[in-house]
Protein backbone atom coordinates (compact mmCIF):
# COMPACT_ATOMS: atom_id res chain seq x y z
CA UNK A 1 0.00 0.00 0.00
CA UNK A 2 2.73 2.56 0.90
CA UNK A 3 4.79 1.14 -1.76
CA UNK A 4 1.72 2.26 -4.31
CA UNK A 5 1.45 5.90 -2.70
CA UNK A 6 5.14 6.28 -3.59
CA UNK A 7 5.20 5.54 -6.35
CA UNK A 8 2.11 7.64 -7.50
CA UNK A 9 4.33 10.49 -5.86
CA UNK A 10 7.29 10.12 -7.62
CA UNK A 11 5.12 9.45 -11.38
CA UNK A 12 3.56 12.69 -10.28
CA UNK A 13 6.98 14.91 -9.48
CA UNK A 14 8.44 12.77 -13.02
CA UNK A 15 5.07 14.42 -14.81
CA UNK A 16 5.48 17.51 -13.06
CA UNK A 17 9.22 18.34 -13.98
CA UNK A 18 8.95 17.34 -17.30
CA UNK A 19 5.70 20.07 -17.27
CA UNK A 20 7.74 22.76 -16.16
CA UNK A 21 10.71 21.67 -18.24
CA UNK A 22 9.34 21.47 -21.53
CA UNK A 23 8.91 24.18 -24.17
CA UNK A 24 5.84 24.67 -25.52
CA UNK A 25 3.18 26.51 -27.76
CA UNK A 26 0.82 28.52 -25.45
CA UNK A 27 -1.86 26.53 -24.61
CA UNK A 28 -4.72 27.78 -26.64
CA UNK A 29 -6.99 27.76 -23.90
CA UNK A 30 -5.65 30.83 -22.21
CA UNK A 31 -5.98 32.76 -25.21
CA UNK A 32 -8.48 34.88 -24.65
CA UNK A 33 -11.99 34.94 -26.07
CA UNK A 34 -11.66 38.04 -28.57
CA UNK A 35 -11.98 41.40 -27.11
CA UNK A 36 -14.12 42.70 -30.19
CA UNK A 37 -16.75 44.37 -31.87
CA UNK A 38 -17.28 48.44 -31.31
CA UNK A 39 -14.02 50.19 -31.36
CA UNK A 40 -14.17 52.72 -28.16
CA UNK A 41 -12.53 54.98 -30.03
CA UNK A 42 -14.24 55.10 -33.70
CA UNK A 43 -16.99 53.20 -33.07
CA UNK A 44 -16.21 51.22 -35.96
CA UNK A 45 -17.80 47.28 -36.10
CA UNK A 46 -15.30 45.28 -36.71
CA UNK A 47 -15.56 41.43 -37.55
CA UNK A 48 -13.38 39.31 -34.95
CA UNK A 49 -11.70 37.67 -37.67
CA UNK A 50 -10.84 40.57 -39.02
CA UNK A 51 -9.40 42.24 -35.48
CA UNK A 52 -7.03 39.05 -35.03
CA UNK A 53 -5.64 39.35 -37.89
CA UNK A 54 -4.71 42.77 -37.84
CA UNK A 55 -4.07 41.99 -33.73
CA UNK A 56 -6.39 43.48 -32.22
CA UNK A 57 -6.00 46.72 -33.77
CA UNK A 58 -8.81 48.61 -35.51
CA UNK A 59 -8.45 48.33 -38.91
CA UNK A 60 -10.31 52.25 -39.18
CA UNK A 61 -8.55 54.60 -36.97
CA UNK A 62 -5.69 52.34 -35.13
CA UNK A 63 -7.22 52.28 -31.90
CA UNK A 64 -4.63 49.47 -30.05
CA UNK A 65 -7.18 46.93 -27.85
CA UNK A 66 -6.41 46.00 -25.00
CA UNK A 67 -4.81 42.33 -25.32
CA UNK A 68 -4.52 39.58 -22.39
CA UNK A 69 -1.26 38.48 -21.56
CA UNK A 70 -1.70 35.43 -23.46
CA UNK A 71 -2.62 36.87 -26.49
CA UNK A 72 0.13 38.89 -26.02
CA UNK A 73 2.86 36.51 -26.07
CA UNK A 74 1.17 34.58 -28.49
CA UNK A 75 2.13 37.30 -31.15
CA UNK A 76 5.81 37.57 -29.72
CA UNK A 77 7.46 34.18 -29.37
CA UNK A 78 8.43 31.79 -31.49
CA UNK A 79 6.26 28.97 -31.83
CA UNK A 80 7.08 25.98 -29.18
CA UNK A 81 9.42 29.02 -27.07
CA UNK A 82 7.03 29.17 -24.64
CA UNK A 83 7.81 28.35 -20.82
CA UNK A 84 5.35 29.75 -18.14
CA UNK A 85 7.28 30.81 -14.88
CA UNK A 86 5.44 30.94 -11.30
CA UNK A 87 2.57 29.55 -13.08
CA UNK A 88 0.46 29.53 -9.55
CA UNK A 89 2.09 31.91 -7.53
CA UNK A 90 -0.46 33.71 -5.41
CA UNK A 91 -0.48 35.64 -2.07
CA UNK A 92 -2.56 34.99 0.92
CA UNK A 93 -4.79 37.75 1.58
CA UNK A 94 -2.43 39.06 4.57
CA UNK A 95 -5.16 42.30 5.70
CA UNK A 96 -7.74 39.73 5.54
CA UNK A 97 -9.28 42.33 3.24
CA UNK A 98 -13.35 41.49 3.35
CA UNK A 99 -14.61 40.24 -0.01
CA UNK A 100 -11.34 39.86 -1.39
CA UNK A 101 -10.26 35.93 -1.45
CA UNK A 102 -14.22 35.86 -3.45
CA UNK A 103 -13.54 38.93 -5.34
CA UNK A 104 -10.20 36.83 -6.75
CA UNK A 105 -11.85 33.34 -7.52
CA UNK A 106 -14.33 35.29 -9.34
CA UNK A 107 -11.43 36.80 -11.75
CA UNK A 108 -9.80 33.92 -11.58
CA UNK A 109 -12.80 32.21 -13.49
CA UNK A 110 -13.77 34.88 -15.88
CA UNK A 111 -10.07 35.45 -17.04
CA UNK A 112 -8.15 32.01 -16.66
CA UNK A 113 -5.45 33.56 -14.60
CA UNK A 114 -3.96 33.25 -11.43
CA UNK A 115 -2.94 36.68 -11.36
CA UNK A 116 -2.37 39.86 -13.18
CA UNK A 117 1.03 39.32 -14.71
CA UNK A 118 2.13 36.28 -16.98
CA UNK A 119 5.96 35.38 -16.52
CA UNK A 120 7.97 33.19 -18.94
CA UNK A 121 10.60 32.14 -20.86
CA UNK A 122 10.48 32.21 -24.73
CA UNK A 123 12.74 33.20 -27.48
CA UNK A 124 11.89 35.93 -30.16
CA UNK A 125 13.75 34.88 -33.61
CA UNK A 126 15.51 32.87 -31.93
CA UNK A 127 17.14 34.82 -29.17
CA UNK A 128 15.88 33.88 -25.94
CA UNK A 129 14.38 36.34 -23.17
CA UNK A 130 12.61 36.27 -20.01
CA UNK A 131 9.05 38.27 -20.32
CA UNK A 132 6.51 39.47 -17.82
CA UNK A 133 3.42 40.54 -19.01
CA UNK A 134 0.80 42.25 -17.22
CA UNK A 135 -2.75 41.44 -17.85
CA UNK A 136 -5.33 44.32 -17.17
CA UNK A 137 -8.51 42.08 -17.16
CA UNK A 138 -7.21 40.87 -14.04
CA UNK A 139 -7.93 43.17 -11.22
CA UNK A 140 -7.10 45.87 -13.49
CA UNK A 141 -3.00 44.46 -13.62
CA UNK A 142 -2.98 46.44 -10.46
CA UNK A 143 0.33 45.39 -8.23
CA UNK A 144 -0.14 43.29 -5.10
CA UNK A 145 2.47 40.98 -3.29
CA UNK A 146 1.71 38.01 -5.86
CA UNK A 147 2.20 40.52 -9.17
CA UNK A 148 5.21 41.78 -7.10
CA UNK A 149 6.69 38.44 -6.64
CA UNK A 150 6.16 37.38 -10.04
CA UNK A 151 7.57 40.15 -11.43
CA UNK A 152 11.06 40.11 -9.10
CA UNK A 153 11.13 36.38 -9.98
CA UNK A 154 11.24 36.94 -13.67
CA UNK A 155 14.41 39.91 -12.71
CA UNK A 156 16.26 37.62 -10.95
CA UNK A 157 15.72 34.86 -13.43
CA UNK A 158 16.87 37.06 -16.18
CA UNK A 159 19.62 37.82 -14.21
CA UNK A 160 20.64 34.37 -12.79
CA UNK A 161 20.41 33.28 -16.62
CA UNK A 162 21.95 36.49 -17.87
CA UNK A 163 18.84 36.99 -20.24
CA UNK A 164 17.42 40.20 -21.63
CA UNK A 165 14.22 41.36 -19.80
CA UNK A 166 11.36 42.35 -21.24
CA UNK A 167 8.09 43.89 -19.23
CA UNK A 168 4.59 45.14 -20.70
CA UNK A 169 2.77 46.92 -18.38
CA UNK A 170 -0.56 47.86 -17.99
CA UNK A 171 -1.87 48.76 -14.78
CA UNK A 172 -4.20 50.85 -12.42
CA UNK A 173 -1.38 51.22 -9.99
CA UNK A 174 -1.55 49.53 -6.68
CA UNK A 175 -3.69 47.08 -5.54
CA UNK A 176 -5.91 49.02 -2.98
CA UNK A 177 -7.07 45.23 -0.91
CA UNK A 178 -3.57 44.61 0.01
CA UNK A 179 -2.93 48.63 1.40
CA UNK A 180 1.05 48.84 2.49
CA UNK A 181 2.26 45.37 0.87
CA UNK A 182 1.49 46.25 -2.49
CA UNK A 183 2.82 49.47 -1.96
CA UNK A 184 6.46 47.81 -0.72
CA UNK A 185 5.77 45.83 -4.47
CA UNK A 186 7.91 49.26 -5.69
CA UNK A 187 10.92 49.29 -3.40
CA UNK A 188 10.99 45.48 -3.98
CA UNK A 189 10.77 45.28 -8.13
CA UNK A 190 12.65 48.45 -8.39
CA UNK A 191 15.55 47.08 -6.24
CA UNK A 192 15.30 44.09 -7.84
CA UNK A 193 15.69 45.91 -11.24
CA UNK A 194 18.17 48.01 -10.23
CA UNK A 195 20.37 44.82 -9.44
CA UNK A 196 19.74 43.28 -12.17
CA UNK A 197 20.89 46.60 -14.84
CA UNK A 198 24.35 46.58 -12.45
CA UNK A 199 25.01 43.40 -13.53
CA UNK A 200 24.52 44.16 -16.98
CA UNK A 201 21.01 43.22 -17.39
CA UNK A 202 18.94 44.70 -20.81
CA UNK A 203 15.92 45.78 -19.39
CA UNK A 204 13.25 46.55 -22.19
CA UNK A 205 9.71 48.61 -20.97
CA UNK A 206 6.87 48.41 -23.32
CA UNK A 207 3.99 50.50 -21.82
CA UNK A 208 0.94 49.68 -23.16
CA UNK A 209 -3.08 51.07 -22.34
CA UNK A 210 -2.93 52.28 -19.31
CA UNK A 211 0.27 52.18 -17.23
CA UNK A 212 -0.71 54.14 -14.04
CA UNK A 213 0.03 54.68 -10.46
CA UNK A 214 2.37 52.08 -8.84
CA UNK A 215 3.58 50.10 -11.71
CA UNK A 216 4.31 53.58 -13.38
CA UNK A 217 6.41 54.91 -10.37
CA UNK A 218 8.33 51.57 -10.53
CA UNK A 219 9.31 49.04 -12.92
CA UNK A 220 7.93 50.38 -15.94
CA UNK A 221 9.58 53.30 -15.43
CA UNK A 222 13.36 51.93 -15.13
CA UNK A 223 13.97 50.24 -18.65
CA UNK A 224 17.18 50.99 -20.57
CA UNK A 225 14.37 51.19 -23.23
CA UNK A 226 11.21 52.45 -23.05
CA UNK A 227 8.54 51.61 -26.13
CA UNK A 228 4.86 52.07 -25.83
CA UNK A 229 1.70 51.66 -27.69
CA UNK A 230 0.57 53.95 -29.58
CA UNK A 231 -2.27 56.26 -27.92
CA UNK A 232 -1.49 54.51 -24.55
CA UNK A 233 -2.79 56.10 -21.27
CA UNK A 234 0.80 56.28 -19.22
CA UNK A 235 0.81 58.74 -15.90
CA UNK A 236 1.27 58.42 -12.15
CA UNK A 237 -1.63 60.09 -11.02
CA UNK A 238 -5.11 59.28 -13.09
CA UNK A 239 -6.44 62.16 -15.29
CA UNK A 240 -9.57 61.86 -13.01
CA UNK A 241 -7.17 62.81 -9.81
CA UNK A 242 -5.59 65.43 -11.97
CA UNK A 243 -8.60 67.21 -13.20
CA UNK A 244 -10.13 67.19 -9.39
CA UNK A 245 -6.60 68.66 -7.99
CA UNK A 246 -6.00 71.46 -10.16
CA UNK A 247 -9.78 72.12 -10.77
CA UNK A 248 -9.55 72.17 -14.60
CA UNK A 249 -9.96 70.16 -17.34
CA UNK A 250 -7.21 68.62 -18.87
CA UNK A 251 -5.90 68.96 -22.41
CA UNK A 252 -6.11 66.87 -25.41
CA UNK A 253 -3.59 63.96 -25.85
CA UNK A 254 -1.97 64.28 -22.05
CA UNK A 255 -0.40 61.48 -20.64
CA UNK A 256 -0.91 59.65 -24.07
CA UNK A 257 2.31 57.77 -25.01
CA UNK A 258 2.71 60.28 -28.08
CA UNK A 259 3.00 62.99 -25.27
CA UNK A 260 5.02 61.00 -23.09
CA UNK A 261 7.45 60.91 -26.41
CA UNK A 262 7.56 64.50 -26.57
CA UNK A 263 8.78 65.32 -22.88
CA UNK A 264 11.39 63.21 -23.29
CA UNK A 265 10.20 59.60 -21.62
CA UNK A 266 9.19 57.14 -23.90
CA UNK A 267 12.44 55.63 -26.41
CA UNK A 268 9.75 55.07 -29.58
CA UNK A 269 6.23 54.56 -30.13
CA UNK A 270 6.09 51.18 -31.86
CA UNK A 271 3.07 49.88 -33.26
CA UNK A 272 1.85 46.47 -32.31
CA UNK A 273 2.32 45.23 -35.90
CA UNK A 274 5.40 46.20 -35.47
CA UNK A 275 6.39 45.19 -32.36
CA UNK A 276 7.90 41.92 -32.93
CA UNK A 277 10.46 43.01 -35.25
CA UNK A 278 11.48 46.11 -32.88
CA UNK A 279 12.37 44.04 -30.03
CA UNK A 280 14.15 41.68 -32.48
CA UNK A 281 15.91 44.56 -33.46
CA UNK A 282 17.11 45.92 -29.92
CA UNK A 283 17.82 41.53 -28.69
CA UNK A 284 20.09 41.78 -31.55
CA UNK A 285 21.49 44.74 -30.81
CA UNK A 286 22.24 44.67 -27.10
CA UNK A 287 23.50 40.59 -27.93
CA UNK A 288 27.09 41.63 -28.18
CA UNK A 289 28.90 43.94 -25.65
CA UNK A 290 30.86 47.03 -26.50
CA UNK A 291 34.03 45.74 -25.69
CA UNK A 292 33.71 42.76 -28.11
CA UNK A 293 34.96 45.12 -30.71
CA UNK A 294 38.07 44.73 -32.00
CA UNK B 1 -8.65 55.22 27.93
CA UNK B 2 -9.94 53.78 25.05
CA UNK B 3 -7.84 53.05 22.60
CA UNK B 4 -7.49 55.72 19.70
CA UNK B 5 -9.31 54.78 16.42
CA UNK B 6 -6.79 54.58 13.34
CA UNK B 7 -9.21 57.36 11.96
CA UNK B 8 -8.36 59.50 15.16
CA UNK B 9 -4.72 58.24 13.73
CA UNK B 10 -5.17 59.65 10.44
CA UNK B 11 -6.33 62.96 11.87
CA UNK B 12 -3.52 63.26 14.84
CA UNK B 13 -0.98 62.55 11.89
CA UNK B 14 -2.61 65.42 10.27
CA UNK B 15 -2.80 67.84 12.98
CA UNK B 16 -1.47 71.56 11.84
CA UNK B 17 0.64 71.84 15.36
CA UNK B 18 2.51 68.23 14.78
CA UNK B 19 6.23 68.59 14.22
CA UNK B 20 7.58 68.62 11.06
CA UNK B 21 10.64 67.92 9.29
CA UNK B 22 12.13 71.35 10.09
CA UNK B 23 11.55 70.82 13.97
CA UNK B 24 13.11 67.52 14.08
CA UNK B 25 16.46 69.12 12.02
CA UNK B 26 16.23 72.05 14.64
CA UNK B 27 16.00 69.75 17.62
CA UNK B 28 18.08 66.75 16.85
CA UNK B 29 20.90 67.89 14.62
CA UNK B 30 23.41 70.82 14.53
CA UNK B 31 25.30 72.84 11.71
CA UNK B 32 22.34 72.24 9.29
CA UNK B 33 23.11 73.65 5.60
CA UNK B 34 20.66 73.61 2.91
CA UNK B 35 21.49 72.11 -0.16
CA UNK B 36 18.35 73.42 -2.91
CA UNK B 37 17.39 72.99 -6.28
CA UNK B 38 17.92 69.50 -8.55
CA UNK B 39 20.61 71.31 -10.68
CA UNK B 40 18.14 70.23 -13.79
CA UNK B 41 14.92 73.19 -13.57
CA UNK B 42 13.84 73.92 -10.25
CA UNK B 43 13.58 73.99 -6.40
CA UNK B 44 10.88 72.32 -4.61
CA UNK B 45 10.61 73.36 -0.96
CA UNK B 46 8.28 70.37 -0.58
CA UNK B 47 11.24 68.59 -0.18
CA UNK B 48 14.12 69.69 2.66
CA UNK B 49 17.44 68.06 2.60
CA UNK B 50 20.90 69.20 3.41
CA UNK B 51 23.72 68.50 5.62
CA UNK B 52 23.79 68.44 9.20
CA UNK B 53 25.77 66.99 12.52
CA UNK B 54 23.84 64.54 14.07
CA UNK B 55 25.48 63.80 17.63
CA UNK B 56 28.73 65.46 15.48
CA UNK B 57 29.11 63.31 12.87
CA UNK B 58 28.15 64.04 9.34
CA UNK B 59 24.84 63.17 8.08
CA UNK B 60 22.78 63.63 5.12
CA UNK B 61 19.11 64.73 6.06
CA UNK B 62 16.23 64.37 3.66
CA UNK B 63 12.36 64.65 4.26
CA UNK B 64 9.01 66.02 3.48
CA UNK B 65 7.85 69.75 4.29
CA UNK B 66 4.45 70.99 5.06
CA UNK B 67 4.95 74.07 6.18
CA UNK B 68 3.71 75.87 9.33
CA UNK B 69 1.50 78.75 8.39
CA UNK B 70 -0.96 78.44 5.20
CA UNK B 71 1.66 80.86 3.77
CA UNK B 72 4.10 78.21 4.11
CA UNK B 73 1.82 75.62 3.36
CA UNK B 74 1.47 77.22 -0.15
CA UNK B 75 5.09 77.79 -0.75
CA UNK B 76 5.44 73.74 0.11
CA UNK B 77 2.36 72.60 -1.38
CA UNK B 78 1.39 71.16 1.71
CA UNK B 79 4.07 68.74 1.24
CA UNK B 80 3.51 67.36 -1.90
CA UNK B 81 6.84 67.47 -3.85
CA UNK B 82 6.58 67.18 -8.09
CA UNK B 83 9.71 65.81 -9.46
CA UNK B 84 12.12 68.26 -8.76
CA UNK B 85 11.57 67.68 -5.33
CA UNK B 86 12.79 63.48 -5.51
CA UNK B 87 15.39 64.68 -8.15
CA UNK B 88 16.58 66.73 -5.35
CA UNK B 89 16.68 63.94 -3.03
CA UNK B 90 18.53 62.07 -5.37
CA UNK B 91 21.31 64.15 -5.52
CA UNK B 92 21.84 64.57 -1.89
CA UNK B 93 21.53 60.81 -1.99
CA UNK B 94 24.46 60.12 -4.34
CA UNK B 95 26.42 63.20 -2.50
CA UNK B 96 25.73 60.82 0.72
CA UNK B 97 26.96 57.78 -1.12
CA UNK B 98 30.38 59.94 -2.18
CA UNK B 99 30.70 61.27 1.11
CA UNK B 100 30.08 58.02 2.71
CA UNK B 101 26.90 59.73 4.98
CA UNK B 102 24.63 57.74 6.90
CA UNK B 103 21.28 59.32 4.89
CA UNK B 104 18.26 60.28 7.55
CA UNK B 105 14.80 60.66 6.12
CA UNK B 106 11.69 62.34 7.45
CA UNK B 107 8.21 60.85 5.94
CA UNK B 108 5.17 63.26 5.89
CA UNK B 109 3.62 63.53 2.91
CA UNK B 110 0.19 63.43 1.95
CA UNK B 111 1.69 62.16 -0.94
CA UNK B 112 3.31 62.83 -4.62
CA UNK B 113 1.48 66.38 -6.31
CA UNK B 114 -1.20 64.93 -8.64
CA UNK B 115 -1.11 67.99 -10.92
CA UNK B 116 -0.19 68.75 -14.89
CA UNK B 117 3.04 69.57 -14.66
CA UNK B 118 4.55 67.17 -12.35
CA UNK B 119 3.50 64.55 -14.97
CA UNK B 120 4.62 66.35 -17.74
CA UNK B 121 7.96 66.29 -15.93
CA UNK B 122 7.88 62.59 -14.77
CA UNK B 123 6.64 62.01 -11.65
CA UNK B 124 6.42 58.34 -12.03
CA UNK B 125 10.09 57.97 -13.58
CA UNK B 126 11.41 60.44 -10.18
CA UNK B 127 10.15 57.98 -7.72
CA UNK B 128 10.96 55.23 -9.70
CA UNK B 129 14.86 55.68 -10.38
CA UNK B 130 14.78 56.90 -6.28
CA UNK B 131 13.50 53.96 -4.94
CA UNK B 132 16.18 52.41 -7.23
CA UNK B 133 18.87 54.65 -6.17
CA UNK B 134 18.06 54.36 -2.54
CA UNK B 135 17.57 50.45 -2.60
CA UNK B 136 21.53 50.54 -3.62
CA UNK B 137 22.58 52.99 -1.59
CA UNK B 138 25.84 51.47 0.50
CA UNK B 139 25.46 53.89 3.79
CA UNK B 140 22.99 53.08 6.35
CA UNK B 141 19.81 54.84 5.72
CA UNK B 142 17.13 55.34 8.58
CA UNK B 143 13.30 56.51 7.76
CA UNK B 144 11.58 57.96 10.30
CA UNK B 145 7.69 58.22 9.62
CA UNK B 146 6.69 61.25 11.61
CA UNK B 147 3.09 62.01 10.06
CA UNK B 148 1.16 60.45 7.29
CA UNK B 149 3.01 58.53 4.86
CA UNK B 150 1.28 58.40 1.96
CA UNK B 151 1.30 56.55 -1.19
CA UNK B 152 4.52 56.55 -3.56
CA UNK B 153 5.51 59.79 -2.83
CA UNK B 154 6.18 58.64 0.73
CA UNK B 155 8.11 55.49 0.10
CA UNK B 156 10.39 57.72 -2.37
CA UNK B 157 12.12 58.59 0.51
CA UNK B 158 11.20 55.24 2.86
CA UNK B 159 13.38 52.45 1.27
CA UNK B 160 15.64 52.78 4.62
CA UNK B 161 17.48 49.78 6.40
CA UNK B 162 15.20 50.49 9.38
CA UNK B 163 12.28 52.58 9.22
CA UNK B 164 10.43 53.91 12.50
CA UNK B 165 7.46 55.33 12.67
CA UNK B 166 5.40 57.85 15.67
CA UNK B 167 2.91 56.08 17.36
CA UNK B 168 0.10 58.05 15.31
CA UNK B 169 1.48 58.36 12.49
CA UNK B 170 -0.27 56.63 9.68
CA UNK B 171 1.83 54.57 6.09
CA UNK B 172 -0.68 53.73 3.40
CA UNK B 173 -1.06 52.77 -0.02
CA UNK B 174 -3.25 55.18 -0.24
CA UNK B 175 -5.03 58.01 1.78
CA UNK B 176 -8.36 56.80 2.78
CA UNK B 177 -10.30 59.33 1.78
CA UNK B 178 -8.68 57.95 -2.18
CA UNK B 179 -9.17 54.51 -0.95
CA UNK B 180 -13.16 55.01 -0.35
CA UNK B 181 -13.36 56.90 -3.48
CA UNK B 182 -11.88 54.00 -5.62
CA UNK B 183 -13.28 51.25 -3.83
CA UNK B 184 -16.62 52.30 -2.48
CA UNK B 185 -16.81 55.46 -4.69
CA UNK B 186 -17.82 57.36 -1.62
CA UNK B 187 -14.62 59.64 -0.05
CA UNK B 188 -17.33 60.24 2.79
CA UNK B 189 -16.65 56.63 4.21
CA UNK B 190 -12.65 57.40 4.85
CA UNK B 191 -13.41 56.71 8.51
CA UNK B 192 -14.32 53.48 7.69
CA UNK B 193 -11.59 53.06 5.11
CA UNK B 194 -9.04 53.90 7.65
CA UNK B 195 -9.87 50.81 10.09
CA UNK B 196 -9.93 48.25 7.53
CA UNK B 197 -6.57 49.74 5.57
CA UNK B 198 -4.22 48.69 8.71
CA UNK B 199 -2.03 51.84 8.21
CA UNK B 200 -1.39 52.69 11.83
CA UNK B 201 2.02 52.26 12.81
CA UNK B 202 1.38 48.90 15.17
CA UNK B 203 -0.31 47.40 12.20
CA UNK B 204 2.91 48.23 9.52
CA UNK B 205 5.18 46.65 12.11
CA UNK B 206 2.84 43.55 12.23
CA UNK B 207 3.35 43.58 8.42
CA UNK B 208 7.05 43.70 8.39
CA UNK B 209 6.70 47.52 6.44
CA UNK B 210 7.99 49.11 9.45
CA UNK B 211 10.48 47.80 12.27
CA UNK B 212 9.48 50.21 15.47
CA UNK B 213 6.87 52.30 17.10
CA UNK B 214 8.19 55.55 18.29
CA UNK B 215 5.66 55.88 21.86
CA UNK B 216 3.95 59.83 21.29
CA UNK B 217 2.25 62.14 24.49
CA UNK B 218 -1.03 61.52 25.45
CA UNK B 219 -2.87 63.37 22.88
CA UNK B 220 -0.09 63.49 20.10
CA UNK B 221 3.09 64.74 19.28
CA UNK B 222 1.86 68.27 19.25
CA UNK B 223 1.08 68.54 22.79
CA UNK B 224 4.54 67.73 23.81
CA UNK B 225 7.11 68.21 21.00
CA UNK B 226 10.33 68.01 23.30
CA UNK B 227 9.11 64.65 24.64
CA UNK B 228 9.04 63.71 20.84
CA UNK B 229 12.04 64.60 20.23
CA UNK B 230 13.81 63.05 22.92
CA UNK B 231 11.44 59.99 21.94
CA UNK B 232 13.00 60.35 18.33
CA UNK B 233 16.02 61.23 19.07
CA UNK B 234 17.15 57.82 21.18
CA UNK B 235 15.49 55.44 18.38
CA UNK B 236 17.39 57.53 15.88
CA UNK B 237 20.67 57.09 17.70
CA UNK B 238 19.62 53.14 18.47
CA UNK B 239 18.71 52.54 14.96
CA UNK B 240 21.79 54.41 13.57
CA UNK B 241 23.90 52.77 15.67
CA UNK B 242 22.62 49.28 14.99
CA UNK B 243 22.69 49.92 11.31
CA UNK B 244 26.22 50.88 11.81
CA UNK B 245 26.95 47.92 13.93
CA UNK B 246 25.27 45.09 11.35
CA UNK B 247 27.29 46.67 8.35
CA UNK B 248 26.37 45.59 4.50
CA UNK B 249 23.95 48.33 4.56
CA UNK B 250 23.15 47.88 0.67
CA UNK B 251 22.70 44.21 1.03
CA UNK B 252 20.59 44.10 4.29
CA UNK B 253 18.51 46.52 2.66
CA UNK B 254 18.06 44.69 -0.53
CA UNK B 255 16.56 41.74 1.74
CA UNK B 256 14.33 43.42 3.93
CA UNK B 257 12.40 45.08 0.57
CA UNK B 258 12.82 41.68 -1.68
CA UNK B 259 11.16 39.75 1.37
CA UNK B 260 7.86 42.10 1.78
CA UNK B 261 5.06 40.23 1.72
CA UNK B 262 6.66 37.17 0.25
CA UNK B 263 4.09 34.42 -0.44
CA UNK B 264 4.82 31.45 1.69
CA UNK B 265 4.98 28.94 -1.22
CA UNK B 266 8.65 30.66 -2.15
CA UNK B 267 9.45 27.52 -3.63
CA UNK B 268 7.25 26.95 -5.91
CA UNK B 269 7.41 27.41 -9.85
CA UNK B 270 11.18 27.73 -10.94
Amino acid sequence: MRDSFRQRRERMIQLKTRREGKETDIPRKHIAKAVFGKCPDCGAMVPKTELARTLYVCPKCGYHHPVGAYLRLSMLLDSKSFRELDEKLTAPNALKFPGYDEKLQAARKATGLTEGVVTARGKIDGRMAVFAVLDSRFFMGSMGVALGEKVTRAVEYADRAGLPLIIFSASGGARMQEGILSLMQMAKTSAALERFGAHGGLYISVLTHPTTGGVTASFASLGDVTLAEPGALIGFAGPRVIEQTIGQKLPEGFQRSEYLEEHGFVDQIVPRSQMKETLSLLLRLHEKRGEDHG
Amino acid sequence: MAEITAAERVALARHAGRPGTADYISALFTDFFECKGDRQCREDPAILGGVALYKGHPVTVIGHRKGKSLQENMACNFGMPGPEGYRKAQRLMRQAQKFRRPVITFVDTPGAYPGLEAEARGQGEAIASTLSLMSALDVPVITVVTGEGGSGGALALAVANRVLMLENAVYSVLSPEGFASILWKDSSRAGEAAEIMKLTARDLVALGAADEVIPEPQGGAHENPQAVFVAVDRALSYALDRVVREGDFAQRRYEKFRGMGTPRSRKEGL
